[in-house]
């Protein structure tokens, strides 16, 4: 991310701050906004947060760290997510992961080393339908098979 | 409202969704307009029909043609066809409801035939972002009836004896549990809705939530009425993008109406609703929590009393209902307790949403009395495994759940029958295995799943579940020694006794009910290492069958521990001593000559 890109995150990040400082409860509703805009969670910013809503640095990593949303590191340009639910898991969603390490050349959640992919396993997106699914991005992958894997990563 | 002839109705629901069904309700829209049947025809985006494995699903009223697998080249057809000259496109039809050149009736065919829908009774019908079809089929009347004609005791009593218990897993009395937080003196109550739908394979909540949102807040709102709260908060998972946006609708247009805030259908009583969104934490769905996490902190549970009636979110009194559970009270208000609790069991009323996945055929949402065997969910309205292949077990109820084998197929379907058989009914995950399952993996993947989802508060838990992993993850590599299924249970029992929360109260269930129904598959495992539906890798050895090996040499040329060899056109033969079982040999072999077993 550019300096430029970052204080303008900083930025909108600061007004939702602000906005919402005095509501109850509002550290994890900041954290999925940091999230949103950063890509991650940079130290900066839970420093930002513990300032400005009186909670040590130390509890918003706690938490940061507890939700598996929240990632501390920045991640690659497209996230791919297998779903590991049961019901993607008894048609052999792990086959497909597997084939997709094997073909990024990354264990699941690392990034690939051009930092294109990051590769993830999920628990149940709540399409049981199409399952073995996953996600790149926001697109949808049903009904997979492992073979399936070269072509659809060659689209990114 | 605008009257038209012919509505069309696409599943905006997520497994149509993700299979493109937003595209083909524009290229509709497109259609329409170019044949200028705008006034006549009109497309609606609902929530879910239920039947995911026939997505993307369109169904036409005033026919009621059932159209599955639709793809957005198809639009012009139908519209064309159907649309303009009236004809049915038969090729495009759900061939279950043709029947002799005649449409059935949605209700006729197999898979809707035993249904009863009562959670899901708008989805699939209403668009669920308009306010006015929900009014239109009888929204907001519970409401309405609640804050002028009764008293909360009366409200609290309705709900009591509708027998209604909680859908979400533990099954506890509903109308007992907004009882004990409306005796509960304070000057702040609040009302939640889990919404953070965690079992892996159940997507009834994320259902209701899409195709059905207005029924919860109505029913939090009387829920709030009933305790004496002014403020509620739904918790849901922000996996799901599409419920989230909207609940996010549903609330800007009660605001709107007058149906949540300050003097709500001008009665004086108040209550509002805010959202918030879940960050990836199974134990979350635990109400302590999940209250945790709506305060803002790590979502860990804590020891109860107090019960959160008594000291819930922000140390105040609360109530917290699962998704289905709510959508249910309205149509108890409107149709009355008695008719309610005239479904279902002795002890066990009303309907529940299952969500059949797995190896089953239709692949789906489906709602059934209570009482209902799970025969008849899994082969009449699932159509049973697909490819001939022979069933195995069901998972019900998630990582808490158990696998129920074939032989209790005739068990009815209620909280304390599947109690007996070492499972739950859970939030309503119904995953059906095959011959082509193991049994022990499954174990394995369950307990896999709660050691990554165990927040680590209470030993039993944390340490307890990860031992209990390293045991299963040694049998299915072929490296289990006698007495580890004594070892097994007995970690089992101490877990389930001194565990904090349900997460760990419940995580060894699939680990027992698999020992208890399947003990002879662990023994080939430990005993003979030998994996009887060939998925333990490990265990596996690969082959090649001499007949069908035609020596063109591929396999040994892509072996990458050079173990095969052999003479050109004749059977070439595999080591199995240096062997890694990476399988390479059998993806390229152009014969299919190489078996694992």
């Amino acid at each position: 991310m550019s300096d430029a890109a970052m204080k303008e995150n900083m930025e909108k990040l600061e007004d939702f701050i602000q906005k919402h400082k005095n509501q109850k409860g509002a550290l994890i509703p900041i954290l999925h906004e940091a999230q949103e805009l950063f890509g991650y969670i940079p130290e900066e910013v839970q420093k930002r947060i513990a300032e400005v809503l009186h909670i040590p640095a130390a509890e918003i990593f706690g938490v940061a760290t507890f939700y598996s949303r929240f990632t501390l590191t920045p991640r690659g340009k497209h996230t791919i997510s297998v779903c590991l639910g049961t019901a993607c898991y008894v048609k052999n969603s792990k086959g497909v992961l597997e084939r997709l390490e094997e073909e990024l050349n990354v264990k699941t959640g690392g990034t690939t080393a051009d930092g294109k992919f990051t590769l993830e396993a999920t628990r149940c997106l709540g399409c049981c339908g199409l399952a073995p699914v996953m996600m790149i991005g926001e697109d949808v992958y049903g009904k997979l098979v492992p073979d399936d894997i070269p072509d659809i990563v060659k689209k990114y | 409202m605008e009257m038209y002839r012919s509505h069309v109705m696409i599943c905006r629901g997520t497994g149509c969704t993700s299979s493109n069904s937003e595209q083909i309700a524009k290229n509709f829209e497109e259609e329409i307009k170019k044949h200028g049947l705008e006034k006549e025809v009109v497309v609606e985006r609902t929530g879910c029909f239920g039947l995911c494995a026939l997505g993307p699903v369109v169904i036409i009223y005033p026919e009621a043609s059932f159209y599955s697998m639709v793809k957005p080249e198809d639009v012009e057809e139908i519209v064309k066809e159907h649309l303009v000259k009236g004809r049915i496109v038969k090729r495009l039809l759900y061939a279950e409801s043709v029947e002799e050149n005649r449409l059935k009736a949605l209700e006729e065919v197999d898979f809707f035939k035993k249904q009863v829908r009562v959670a899901l009774r708008n989805c699939g019908i209403i668009n669920p972002e308009n306010i006015d079809e929900y009014i239109a089929f009888d929204g907001y009347k519970a409401l309405e009836k609640v804050l002028t004609k009764m008293t909360p005791a009366e409200v609290i009593d309705t709900v009591k004896r509708s027998g209604l218990r909680g859908r979400g897993g533990a099954g506890f009395p509903t109308g007992m549990k907004w009882e004990f937080a409306s005796k509960s003196v304070n000057d702040q109550k609040y009302v939640l809705c889990n919404a953070d739908e965690g079992d892996p394979g159940a997507f009834m909540d994320r259902s209701v939530l899409e195709g059905d949102p207005h029924s919860i807040l109505e029913a939090m709102t009387i829920a709030g009425y009933a305790i004496g709260a002014s403020q509620g908060y739904i918790y849901c998972r922000a996996e799901y993008p599409i419920a989230v946006k909207r609940l996010g609708i549903a609330i800007g247009q009660a605001r709107l109406y007058g149906l949540l805030g300050d003097n709500i259908m001008g009665t004086g009583f108040k209550f509002d609703i805010e959202l918030r969104l879940g960050a990836g934490a199974f134990v979350c769905g635990e109400e302590t929590a999940l209250i945790a996490s709506v305060e803002g902190q790590r979502g860990m549970p804590r020891p109860r009393p107090p019960f959160p009636a008594n000291k819930g979110l922000f140390a105040k009194p609360t109530i917290l209902n699962n998704v289905e559970t709510y959508a249910n009270i309205p149509v108890i208000f409107n149709k009355g307790p008695e008719w309610f609790a005239s479904m279902g069991t002795e002890k066990s009323k009303g309907t529940k949403v299952f969500a059949l996945g797995g190896k089953i055929s239709n692949t789906g949402l489906v709602e059934i009395p209570m009482g209902t065997s799970l025969r008849e969910v899994i082969y009449e309205i699932g159509g049973g495994c697909p490819n001939g292949k022979k069933f195995k077990a069901v998972q019900t109820g998630g990582p808490s759940g158990g696998c129920i084998p074939e032989e209790h197929l005739d068990s009815p379907i209620d909280y304390e029958s599947l109690a007996a058989l070492g499972s739950i009914i859970g939030s309503g995950g119904m995953i059906v295995m095959d011959e082509d399952n193991c049994m022990v993996d499954i174990a394995r993947f369950f307990m896999d799943f709660i050691v990554d989802e165990s927040c680590g508060k209470c030993t039993p838990c944390r340490e307890g579940t990860k031992r209990m992993l390293e045991i299963l993850e040694r049998i299915t590599e072929g490296k289990g020694e006698e007495g580890d299924l004594d070892k097994l249970e007995s970690l089992a029992k101490n877990i389930k006794n001194a565990a904090l929360c349900g997460l760990g109260q419940t995580a060894p269930n699939p680990v027992l009910s698999t020992i208890r129904y399947f003990r002879d598959e662990y023994e080939a495992h430990i005993k003979d290492k030998k994996c009887p539906a060939g998925v333990c890798k490990e265990l596996l050895n690969y082959f090649i069958i001499a007949d069908k090996c035609k020596g063109c040499g591929i396999c040994a040329k892509n072996c990458p521990q050079q173990c095969i060899s052999g003479q050109p056109k004749t059977p070439y033969t595999i080591d199995s001593s240096k062997c890694i079982k990476c399988g390479v040999c059998m993806q390229k072999c152009p014969f299919k000559a190489i078996i694992r077993k």
